[in-house]
């Protein structure tokens, strides 16, 4: 039976209002709620439903990042996950961390770790790359189907529904494939208390991106991080006349 | 499980799932208590059982509300151009 990997990122909880730096070099985590991606989310409990169906034999989770991001592997554990790998990333290192680099690592560990699978969620909320699954199938040379939002897995072949432009497609692959999880791939379940307490027995193994042999030094510098424009406030005008000579002003009508 | 058991993991799950609550945790706590204070003179096993299942059906609904909160919110951030 099929084993799978599953790709979960510690990200700014959905729910949170963002703030910049006042350095402009990026944006305030200390002391703000974070949580697992829920795109990826998406991706863990597909791959659990596929082994709540005995499509699969294991699940392995899998988190690039500093020591928290165990949180989100333990969440991923509570969810039903059999095992999480932390790959740790801290400091400077993490604030340059690019999918090219975790897609590296995502390849290394699905070939150490004999994967048929490897699921994550199409992107993440915090940077929106969209595309670490594209650079992992491309890494390992397997078939990718990204932004799946329906699933059925053979012995040997998969048929995923995509989402695109105006539409879905479906396509047909072989195993092993990567696969990115769309929105509307499922309902995540909620990690419950009992949950979350039973998931703390489940083993979590450490690794460094040296140990599986990729090389994270950065690809980019970060040169300045910005708030998005805020929308300037309207004004009340008295009468028609100050409308078209404000309009004619600010060049909206000739 | 004896029911005070249950009353007692009902209120844990219940507490545990406040932590997310959108009008914060405190709120929804000093709710929660309220609602358990204003039962704990039931002692009828019945009745006590009808209750239970009441802090079940919450549980869910509280679940629901929250994916539904999530699933809107990305909807609206990644999807809004139909």
């Amino acid at each position: 039976m099929a084993r799978v990997l599953v790709g979960v990122k510690r990200v700014i909880d959905y729910a949170v209002k963002i703030r910049v730096k006042p350095d402009k070099k990026g944006v305030v985590t200390d002391g703000v709620k974070h949580s697992m991606n829920p795109f990826d989310e998406i991706a863990v409990e597909e791959a659990v439903r596929m082994k709540e169906k005995k499509l699969v034999s294991e699940i392995i989770a899998v988190s690039c990042g500093p020591v928290q991001s165990q949180e989100v592997i333990r969440t991923a554990l509570a969810m039903g996950v059999d095992k999480g790998i932390h790959v740790e990333v801290s400091g400077p290192e993490y604030e340059t961390l690019q999918p090219i680099h975790v897609s590296k690592i995502l390849a290394k560990i699905a070939q150490n770790e004999k994967v048929d699978l490897v699921i994550v969620g199409k992107q993440a909320i915090d940077d929106d790359s969209n595309q670490t699954a594209q650079m992992t199938a491309a890494v390992l040379d397997w078939p990718q189907a990204t932004f799946a939002s329906k699933i059925e897995k053979g012995d040997k072949e998969l048929t995923v529904t995509r989402e695109v432009d105006g539409g879905l497609e479906t396509i047909k692959c072989k195993i092993p494939a990567v696969i990115s999880a769309d929105l509307r791939l499922n309902e995540p379940r909620y990690a419950t208390l009992p949950n979350i307490m039973k998931a703390k027995k489940k083993p979590i193994t450490k690794v460094t991106p040296k140990d599986l042999g990729v090389d994270i030094s950065p690809r980019i510098e970060i040169l300045s991080v910005e708030d998005p424009p805020v929308r300037q406030a309207g004004v009340i005008l008295p009468d028609v006349d100050a409308l078209v000579t404000k309009l004619k002003e600010g060049g909206h009508v000739p | 499980m004896s029911q005070r058991s249950q009353v007692v993991n009902l209120y844990k799950t219940l507490l545990h799932l406040g932590k997310d609550y959108p009008s914060g945790y405190e709120y929804f706590r000093v709710r929660l208590h309220n609602a358990f204070m204003k039962n704990k003179d039931v002692t009828d096993p019945e009745k006590i059982k009808k209750l239970i299942g009441h802090g079940e059906y919450i549980v869910k609904e509280i679940e629901a509300l929250y994916m539904l909160k999530k699933y809107r919110t990305l909807k609206r951030r990644y999807y809004n151009n139909n």
